[in-house]
């Protein structure tokens, strides 16, 4: 009998369960993409796919490759964060969606500091760790004192910030007065930039690629050292699983709450600072929409299987397939379309969980299917045989 | 007699993880019978019920109805073939109106618009004819857990179902309810329902059932005539040995004052007015006191005030000489004072937490399962849990790593019990600790109690059964509406006198005197005789 019980199917195993839901995910997603792609010009559709897969490998020559790549992977680094945010407070039972107001926040005062008070890198990531975190903090303290559902306050803390940030960055010490764009920061303050320390070399002098990346990375792993491995993951968890439960223990839960957000906020506001503090782009002060990047961590952190770890490579495959996106032939497709595609899979990871779900059915009705076929030809016996 | 099965479940096989629900079983429920479905926690009743609504399906075995083999694969089948359940934990949505709910999913509508009156009408006409006196107007939130339960009972009478499922139906309700419940039910089974209640409580079952099937670690045992049986078999049949049905326990010797509490008022959540009046009394070390009462008359709120989650209005709580009247919980359950929560999924266990990680819930930060880094101790935590496990007989699927989510109750309240009384503690508070338990589980919680108090702890019970009030404390304190009206001794007064102090109509305690000073001789010589009096 225990036999029968214990030989597990390798299906039911949750890390394996994880990965094969998320490639299962993507598949559908490209596949979605690839009709929408054939209905609006059949023409280059097979083509275009594979330019979105292929990405920086589309490229002619392999310098030109290391260097798309290295954008890629810069923009990796905050989305990596963005996504490590959402999936850090998911754990603990709240849906950070305010990761992209945190995130907005992180770039108004890491590039303000930069900018306007010529501090080092350093500096600035510290304060634009500081300012996601109070953002945080806020949604967090909302919630716990006064019961206000996360969701809702991060939603209207991001349009609070995208235009509190519009208004910061438009003050003339920080603008260049020719452009809606912040000043360059190489030319206005080269120590704001985060070091390169030799990562550039790697990819055709990409000066973007920087420490950031590395440091997204470890972020990665610190976030689930922290949650699977200390007592302040307990707690957090515990919190956030049951709070009367944490309340009973003699845990400071709506302090956890708080607590929890902020590390959020801050996690989004170092993503916000490892993409303006390399140089990559600049704050344009006219955009009217809240950045992408935190939605996008949402379906990084989905697809990564709510696993810190995970969501480094989903955070990669998702930058990826999106600056492929770019790289469709703009002659066949109207200009949106790299948007569409790319926005089509990523809305199709988020559908995780749902595969998860529709997996483990199919094991059990399988399962059954094999249990009833070993029964018939030895019908009642055999089974009244393994049970007694 | 065989045709005359209204349904029947042919050698029923469930499996889980790791755990074998349903072993070969076989239930057979006659037409028109009260049937008992009998057995400890975690004995496979609710596993066996499921299958049967249609929630699991069965690796083997089948189900008859009126003969014929049918198949049900989800609650809507069950529902189909007239088999209605009333669930142990209501599943009713708060903010309907009874009416709402017992229409809700077989509405009548006419062009789109409900069409209320008529079913007003025949909601009324079942209520009237069975005697299930509910309010068709009330919000959910807003009645009694009685009338909750009178209006699932409608839901199932207005679908017409045939074939009535009670899951553990009196776990929840106050004596008084209870004997309403079981005329209903007597009603229901003459008009022609065939009733399945599933139950632990012998009483229940001897006084309404018409046979009791037994179910014991997921096998079958067999299925008796009540009127042909004894409570001492069918206990017997259930936990596989006699069972204590008489608490043993020698007279207190009570010591030092532990826990003092003067003048303690509470706000209540619900109403304006406080919840707990100016309370005061004492429990000693090496003594049982139990506060008695109906359920909602402050107790919840009492208890609340002692841990720490309620603030007082008023008053001071001293644990050990201590004033701790402001203490946080953490500072309470760390100098002495441990509990048992009346609610053990609300408050007792993180659910979605591996049963170790329930078991250190108070203790994770001590330097035993943290280290000075702050990481957790792991190999700590599980030997820890596994010890507790082993000690308590807490059964579940794979030990330390089960999740708590998935044990049956009775083991989750062994596990709760476990950790609290294994930590460093002067002062044990067990909120209703045999609530929803069976006869041998509670026989195993009442030894704990009992056994706490020989190794010098205080222990504060707070309960609703009377067969508990009379059995396993050494002093009775009554509360009514918030106040303590009664103390009583529990060898010299009967059910009865309990009765009246417990409904508000006698006291003996006046509203303003600090009042624990019943005469210690008293309750320390009394002899067992007369209890047996008062029996």
């Amino acid at each position: 009998m225990n036999e029968r019980v214990e030989k597990k199917n390798i299906l039911k195993n949750p890390s394996f369960q994880a990965i094969l839901t998320s490639l299962v995910c993507i598949v559908f997603g490209l596949f979605i993409g690839y009709i929408v792609l054939l209905i609006i010009n059949p023409a280059g559709a097979g083509e275009a796919i594979k330019t979105i897969l292929l990405n920086f490998l589309s490229r002619s020559s392999s310098a030109a490759q290391m260097k798309a790549l290295g954008n890629t992977l810069a923009k990796t680094a905050p989305l990596l964060m963005c996504a490590l945010s959402i999936c850090f407070c998911y754990k603990v039972g709240l849906f950070n969606i305010g990761a992209a107001g945190q995130y907005e926040a992180g770039a108004c005062f890491g590039l303000y500091a930069a900018l306007a008070w010529n501090m080092p890198w350093y500096v600035c990531l510290l304060i634009a760790a500081l300012a996601g975190a109070v953002v945080g903090a806020i949604s967090g303290a909302l919630k716990a004192y006064r019961n206000v559902n996360e969701v809702i306050s991060g939603i209207m803390l991001n349009w609070i910030m995208l235009y509190l940030t519009n208004m910061m960055l438009s003050k003339k010490e920080v603008k260049d007065p020719a452009s809606p764009y912040t000043l360059k920061l190489s030319s206005a303050n080269a120590d704001g930039l985060i070091p390169t320390a030799g990562l550039n070399e790697l990819f055709s002098n990409n000066k973007t690629v920087t420490l950031a990346i590395p440091l997204a990375v470890l972020f990665a792993v610190l976030i689930w050292v922290i949650l699977s491995k200390t007592k302040f993951g307990y707690e957090l968890k515990a919190t956030g699983y049951n709070k009367e439960a944490a309340m009973y223990s003699g845990m400071k839960e709506k302090q956890n709450i708080i607590v929890t957000l902020a590390i959020g906020g801050a996690l989004a506001g170092i993503g916000a600072a490892f993409l303006f503090l390399t140089g990559y782009q600049e704050w344009s002060t006219t955009q009217t929409s809240v950045p992408g990047m935190g939605f996008n961590g949402i379906a990084a952190t989905f697809l990564g299987g709510l696993h810190p770890i995970g969501t480094i490579f989903a955070s990669f495959f998702i930058q990826s397939i999106t600056d492929g996106g770019a790289l469709i032939n703009k002659s066949i497709y109207p200009s949106q379309i790299s948007d569409l595609i790319s926005s089509i899979i990523i809305y199709l990871c988020g559908f995780v969980l749902f595969f998860k779900f529709a997996l483990n059915n199919w094991i059990d009705r399988s399962a059954k299917r094999e249990k009833a076929k070993a029964k018939d030809p030895e019908p009642a016996k055999a089974a009244e045989g393994g049970d007694k | 007699m065989g045709q005359e099965y209204a349904i029947e479940m042919v050698n029923i096989t469930k499996r889980f993880p790791g755990i074998i629900a349903n072993d070969n079983i076989t239930l057979q429920l006659r037409k028109s019978e009260i049937h008992a479905l009998l057995g400890e926690n975690g004995a496979g009743k609710s596993t066996l019920m499921s299958v049967l609504f249609g929630l699991y399906q069965a690796e083997e075995g089948v189900i008859k109805k009126d003969g014929k083999e049918v198949s049900i694969n989800n609650p809507n089948d069950a529902n189909d073939l007239g088999i209605g359940m009333v669930h142990q934990h209501f599943k009713l949505v708060q903010c309907f109106t009874v009416l709402e709910i017992i229409i809700l999913g077989v509405e009548t509508t006419s062009g789109g618009v409900l069409q209320m009156d008529e079913a007003r009408a025949k909601v009324m006409a079942l209520s009237e004819k069975y005697g299930l006196q509910v309010d068709p107007d009330a919000k959910i939130e807003d009645i009694t857990v009685g009338m909750q339960q009178r209006t699932e009972i409608l839901k199932m009478l207005y679908r017409d179902n045939e074939i009535l499922i009670f899951d553990e139906p009196t776990a929840v309700l106050t004596p008084q309810e209870i004997d309403e419940l079981m005329v209903i039910m007597k009603n229901l089974a003459a008009e022609g329902k065939s009733i399945l209640f599933i139950s632990h409580k012998l009483n229940e079952i001897m006084e309404v059932a018409d046979r009791v099937s037994v179910l014991r670690r997921g096998k079958y045992i067999g299925t008796v005539e009540v009127k042909n049986t004894t409570k001492e078999e069918l206990s017997r049949m259930m936990v596989g040995r006699d069972v204590q049905m008489v608490v043993e326990k020698e007279p207190s010797k009570p010591g030092d004052t532990i826990l003092k509490v003067e003048n303690m008022t509470v706000a209540s959540k619900l109403h304006s007015n406080n919840a707990v009046k100016n309370v005061s009394f004492e429990v000693r070390e090496g003594e049982i006191v139990c506060i008695a009462g109906i359920d909602g008359n402050g107790q919840t709120e009492m208890v609340y005030g002692l841990a720490g989650f309620e603030p007082l209005v008023e008053g001071k709580i001293i644990l050990c000489g201590e004033d701790i009247t402001k203490a946080s919980i953490r500072h309470r359950s760390t100098h002495g004072m441990s509990h048992i929560p009346e609610d053990r999924h609300k408050h007792g266990l993180v659910l979605d937490y591996p049963l170790e990680y329930n078991m250190v819930l108070q203790r994770y930060f001590e330097p035993e399962f943290t280290a000075k880094s702050g990481f957790l101790k792991k190999k700590d935590i599980r030997g820890y849990s596994e010890r507790l496990e082993a000690e308590h007989d807490v059964r579940s699927g794979q030990g330390p790593i089960t999740i708590a989510r998935s044990m049956s109750g009775g083991n989750q309240q062994k596990a709760i019990i476990a950790r609290e009384v294994d930590r460093e503690h002067k002062l044990l508070i067990a909120v209703q600790p045999t609530r929803g338990l069976d006869v041998g589980a509670i026989e195993g919680v009442h030894r704990h109690l009992i056994e706490e108090r020989d190794n010098g702890r205080a222990v504060l019970l707070v309960s609703l059964e009377l067969e508990e009030v009379m059995n396993v404390p050494d002093r009775i304190l009554v509360m009514y509406e918030g106040e303590l009206v009664g103390e009583l001794d529990p060898k010299k007064t009967t059910v009865e006198e309990l009765g009246l102090y417990m409904a508000g109509a006698k006291r003996n305690l006046s509203v303003d005197a600090n009042t624990s000073e019943i005469e210690e001789s008293e309750v320390v010589d009394n002899t067992r005789e007369g209890k047996e009096e008062a029996k």
